[in-house]
């Protein structure tokens, strides 16, 4: 059986680029990313520095000869990224589903996923924006030092969003698959695992100052190792190994969860 | 809006156009657990037709439909949609067939002029869109958030979104549910010259009148079987529909040139008025040999057993009323 000759492949990159337009501007029109993602960070590193806590900048023993500004750098940047994953995005998704959006996707031949990707590169953005801001301000302000190792920086932060992102996406496919598959359930959830990682990240507790065997469960959670990794380029090196493949195995068990679970209807 | 906007790869072999069937269901069966959705379900969809898929609530048309789409795969039977599989030829059959989903929403706070152009940037021979915005009235809403547009907008939008990517088919689930009698009509007339450009247009729906309206063919569902299909009017006259016309003719005349017509059944006379009972296509035939006679029929009123009586008598179910409550 023959067809009229098309010859035409969907212009994906066209697609995709559209997408990533549109999915800024409803970011910008409804901009719960950008304040999560971003405002609330660097409003934290503000605070903190602000605060009433004038040997926020010395050194302390107790953390290695670091000050607590320079531990909460890498913690806060961890946040803006488990933010993002844990909070915006399941949110996103969750209402686009329950709009039937991502079913109306579904019969174009885009699909689903190119959306997911679109949001998965805005969100790259903000954290990316969140990053810098928290550098800049906290150095150019108060003195927080500086990931000494640039390629140790990128490489534990793509490692860290590689892990949390799909670990975002697998809870939410468990809970589409089996419980109400509403926002509110998605939000739910994603409020306990931000609680978890935020924890888990030395946000409460620096994981510096806690017993060695805390510490050592702590640092192979996922958002424990990424702080521990972009502390260990504080000092100028490359992170040691042991963080960094910590975050390389989450990343793949997270996808492959992820992958199985996930179910766009 | 001109002729063709929307199909600029017509296919050259006509011929190939009465082979292939636009869609073609053989033994489509579709159960969700203990539920049959789907049963041993037939569907043959021709070239530009107006085809209408009818049926009580869960009889299985949003079933149907989704397994035509890809949305759903079927546990059995053949599917081919412009002689594609949608499961196999996923790419084709997405790029050829533009869908309107029942109760599906759009984010919020996206603009018309947006979702148009994103939409429009999926297809690779997408119209354009400011015609297509200008056809369905939409073109003065373009900066209009989803979220500010009334009920009619909004499905106006959504056949726009069917459109946008220049389909072959367009497959409408629920296509004037919750609409006003006046945006109905309009959205009837849209559809009906969506055909005129030459795209086939398959309408889910339970209002009856829409399928008077609108349809060419219509398939009724019932349990996941197709218990009838034809014209709205074989549809009607195969239920044991009767027709009643009644009129003042302009001078005398005898009973027998109408009673020995063949689908005539009953001639009376109420005063002036005469009141004239058949089946089938009666009324043509009334008027022709009254003008052969000489005689202007005028008051002509015409009543026919309604589609939808032949509907509930079809289904089995006259108690469930197939009409969707806007009508």
């Amino acid at each position: 059986m023959t067809h009229p000759a098309t010859g035409v492949s969907p212009p994906r990159w066209r697609a995709f680029a559209q997408l990533v337009r549109t999915e800024a501007s409803l970011n910008l029109r409804e901009p719960t990313g950008l304040v999560v993602g971003l405002g609330l960070p660097v409003l934290l590193v503000v605070v903190f520095v602000f605060g009433s806590i004038p040997t926020f900048r010395d050194p302390v023993t107790a953390l290695g000869g670091l000050s607590p500004l320079d531990v909460y750098g890498p913690v806060l940047m961890v946040f803006s990224l488990i933010s993002l994953a844990m909070s915006v995005l399941p949110l996103r998704l969750a209402t686009y589903r329950e709009l039937g959006f991502l079913r109306r996707l579904a019969v174009t031949p885009v699909g689903p996923a190119l959306l997911l990707a679109a949001q998965l590169t805005i969100y790259a953005a903000i954290g990316i924006a969140a990053i810098v801001l928290i550098m800049i301000i906290g150095a150019l302000g108060f003195g927080l030092r500086l990931p000494g190792s640039v390629p140790g920086l990128v490489v534990t932060l793509l490692l860290a969003a590689a892990a949390l992102f799909p670990a975002a996406l697998f809870p939410l496919g468990l809970c589409i698959a089996s419980v109400a598959p509403t926002a509110k359930a998605a939000g739910a959830i994603g409020g306990i695992g931000l609680f978890v990682l935020a924890f888990c990240s030395g946000l409460w507790w620096p994981l510096l100052t806690l017993p060695d065997v805390l510490r050592s469960i702590m640092e192979k959670t996922p958002t424990g190792a990424a702080v521990q990794a972009l502390l260990g380029t504080l000092g100028g090196h490359f992170p040691s190994v042991t963080p960094l493949a910590v975050l390389a195995a989450y990343a793949v068990v997270f996808t492959l969860l992820a992958i199985r679970t996930f179910r766009w209807e | 809006m001109h002729a063709g906007t929307y199909r600029v790869n017509a296919p050259a072999n006509v011929v190939e156009v009465w082979v292939v069937p636009v869609i073609d269901v053989r033994g489509l069966c579709k159960t969700y657990g203990d539920l049959v959705a789907v049963d041993d379900l037939d569907l043959p969809v021709e070239d530009g037709e107006i085809f209408g898929i009818v049926g009580p609530n869960g009889a299985g048309k949003t079933s149907t439909v989704e397994c035509i789409t890809g949305l759903r795969v079927p546990d059995s039977g053949t599917i081919r949609v412009l002689g594609y599989d949608p499961m196999t030829d996923r790419a084709e059959v997405r790029q050829r067939v533009g869908v309107q989903l029942q109760e599906c929403a759009l984010p919020v706070k996206i603009r018309v002029g947006e979702v148009l152009e994103l939409f429009g940037s999926f297809y690779p021979r997408a119209v354009d869109t400011n015609e297509l915005a200008e056809a369905l009235g939409l073109a003065s809403h373009r900066r209009a958030y989803y979220r500010e547009l009334s009920g009619g907008l909004k499905q106006r939008l959504s056949i726009a979104l069917a459109l946008v990517g220049n389909p072959e088919l367009a497959v409408l689930d629920e296509l004037t549910t919750g609409l006003d009698p006046h945006a109905r009509q309009e959205t009837w007339a849209l559809i009906e010259s969506v055909r005129a450009r030459g795209v086939t247009v398959v309408v889910v729906t339970h209002s009856m009148e829409e399928v008077e309206r609108l349809c060419d063919r219509v398939a009724v569902i019932d349990h996941g079987r197709m218990v009838a299909c034809g014209t709205p009017s074989e549809l009607t006259s195969q239920s044991g529909g009767v027709t009643r016309m009644s009129f003042h003719p302009s001078g005398p005349f005898a009973d027998a040139l109408l009673a020995c017509l063949p689908d005539v059944t009953s001639l009376e006379r109420h005063g002036e008025t005469v009141v004239v009972t058949g089946v089938g296509d009666m009324v043509t035939d009334i008027v022709l040999a009254l003008h052969g006679a000489g005689i202007r029929p005028r008051h002509v009123r015409v009543e026919s057993a309604s589609l939808e009586q032949a509907f509930l008598t079809l289904t089995g179910d006259a108690t469930a009323s197939p009409s969707d409550g806007v009508s």
